[in-house]
């Protein structure tokens, strides 16, 4: 059977959701999916995980594991030694780095953040945007090995497959580069492109000092971040890390609240893969109200306490 | 020290893309085209990399002869060199064959360090300058922040969903850049003269295959027409109630 390599993110055990879709995005292919990461216990969490995802294998890389370019060539051997017709890891900063030096290692091109996969394990189609989502293309690769990376949000993530059968293998040590410290984001922040539910401002917030409103209404959904427009992260009211659009991130989440934001085309090419659209604007010929499914036209000031407000007051119901 | 920075000539931010008639390509006639905003961020490091440690810059772009547009400028802002690695179909090119590419080109400049943007906006794969870096055999840290060089390796900070890595590393290397890396500076009146009538060669190159096959492009769906549930404050309840009733999100 065909066999896909998928590379598995955790947070001291507890596998990330971005890797596990892609574990199930792998196994939906028919293949046989073996999980590699990189750990210092025994697996046993991430093996249980992955196993539900989808995963047969877990293969743990025990060491110090810090060096990304010695990791790729851990992750290039495996996938060579068994003969892997596909290497995935998810679209997130730890997999769109790795997964270029390892499709380099294999003599084969990526396909960044897709959005679908299907064929068969030997015979891999990607779906992915070209121009933050201006374009969608239909690729499939004639190189020995697919490799692509995943985008978060967009796969359905199977459960309750038997835990992954776990091997260990040593991690090559040294490396050119060696990450030597982590500055966790304050208050564990949800990332933009991970978050199932993203509150945005734009130029309509009037400034930074107003960004309590949407920090409030992201807190109301409990499991949103906040995101912002080019122009107000130009303006340096907002860091870069939260920019939207094709100069930005590029989102897809399950609800995306665009707040005092007019849509430029660029930003909307960021977004418009959103499942549910809610827009927000003063301006009512605003063109972020073509791509909404639902609109408030209004003052930002007004209507967000009121939201956040309804929100709340909605989630203590349950 | 040998300095490079790579660039892309990519279709401008504002422009509406159609697809070809046959569906397997982009249309560029008449897209106006720009070099790739964290490519400017990459060129502007190297050229500060040169007045830190001293050394000379050359900017190599994969692409039409008319990026030399794109290459004067740089030229002007403060680069040495340039080269079009001349490629009319550039934008066709998978991740892979413009790595190999470039990769080439840059052994044979002998550089101690490469700059790319962290990611061209066009096809979006963020894979060329770590493709790069892998296929020379050299240290990469990728979307970096901010920056520390010596003359045999360096500190790179690089941004995380989790938050801000550190990184060390040994030259050669490459660095793909990201937005607070620096402030592009913008080429100055005596800049453009010097540099107006400096020949920016065309060169050729080993061509490398794709890999990649494209199946189909197509626009992206069209989204459901929405609506405009009220005005201000007093329309929240009929977007909650359509949020929960009809899209099922909250």
């Amino acid at each position: 059977m065909s066999k896909i390599i998928v590379f598995v993110e955790h947070n001291n055990g507890a596998a990330a959701r971005a890797s596990l879709e892609a574990i199930s995005a792998a196994k939906a292919t028919g293949a046989h999916v073996i999980a590699v990461g990189v750990m210092s216990g025994n697996g046993a969490d991430v093996a249980a995980a992955a196993g539900a995802a989808g995963a047969a294998q877990l293969i743990v890389l025990s060491g110090e594991g810090s060096s990304p370019d010695a990791l790729a060539a851990d992750l290039a051997a495996i996938a060579k030694e068994n003969a892997a017709t596909g290497f995935l890891a998810a679209a997130t900063s730890a997999g769109r780095d790795i997964a270029p030096r390892v499709a380099a290692h294999l003599d084969s091109t990526l396909f960044a953040d897709c959005t679908q996969l299907s064929g068969t394990p030997g015979a891999l189609c990607a779906v992915r945007p070209w121009l933050a989502g201006k374009a969608i293309a239909t690729l499939t690769s004639s190189g020995p090995v697919f490799c692509a990376t995943t985008r978060p949000n967009a796969f359905a993530q199977a459960t309750g497959g038997p835990a992954a059968s776990v091997t260990t293998r040593a991690a090559t040590a040294g490396g050119k580069a060696q990450v030597t410290g982590l500055a966790p984001k304050p208050g564990g922040k949800l990332d933009v492109k991970e978050a199932p539910v993203v509150v945005s401002g734009g130029r309509g917030m009037k400034g930074p000092e107003h960004w309590n409103l949407i920090e409030d209404l992201a807190a109301s959904f409990g499991n949103a971040a906040t995101g912002a427009s080019r122009a107000v992260v130009d303006a340096g009211w907002r860091p870069h890390g939260e920019q939207v659009g094709q100069t930005g991130k590029t989102v897809a989440p399950q609800l995306y609240v665009a707040v005092g934001i007019s849509g430029a085309i660029q930003h909307l090419a960021g977004m418009r893969t959103s499942k549910v659209i809610v827009a927000i604007n003063k301006d009512k010929d605003a063109p972020i109200f073509k791509v909404a499914d639902f609109g408030i036209v209004g003052d930002a000031f007004e209507v967000l306490p009121a939201l956040s407000a309804a929100v709340k007051d909605l989630k203590a119901k349950g | 020290m040998k300095i490079v920075a790579c660039i892309k000539r990519v279709p401008t931010t504002e422009a509406q893309v159609k697809t070809t008639s046959d569906s397997k390509g982009l249309d560029t006639t008449g897209l106006t085209w720009m070099c790739s905003f964290y490519d400017e961020i990459a060129v502007e490091q190297a050229i500060q990399t040169k007045e830190k440690l001293g050394g000379d810059v050359t900017v190599l772009t994969l692409g039409p002869a008319d990026a030399s547009k794109e290459l004067r400028e740089f030229l002007a802002r403060g680069a040495d060199n340039a080269a079009v690695l001349k490629d009319e179909q550039w934008h066709q090119r998978d991740a892979r064959a413009t790595a190999k590419v470039l990769a080439a080109r840059i052994q044979k400049s002998g550089a101690e360090i490469a700059y790319f943007g962290k990611v061209a906006t066009d096809r979006d794969n963020s894979a060329v300058g770590l493709m790069c870096a892998t296929y020379l055999g050299w240290a990469c840290v990728s979307d970096v922040t901010k920056l520390e060089l010596t003359a045999t390796g360096g500190t790179a900070q690089r941004e995380t969903e989790h938050g801000v890595e550190t990184v060390t590393f040994t030259l050669p290397a490459v660095i793909t850049c990201n937005k607070g890396l620096n402030e592009p500076r913008r080429a100055n009146l005596k800049g453009i003269m010097a540099v107006k009538t400096k020949p920016i060669p065309e060169e050729s190159f080993e061509d490398v295959a794709n890999q990649q096959v494209v199946a189909k492009v197509e626009p992206p769906p069209a989204r459901k027409a929405g609506r405009i549930v009220g005005e201000g404050a007093a329309a929240v309840p009929a977007l909650i109630q359509a949020l929960r009733g009809e899209a099922g999100v909250i």
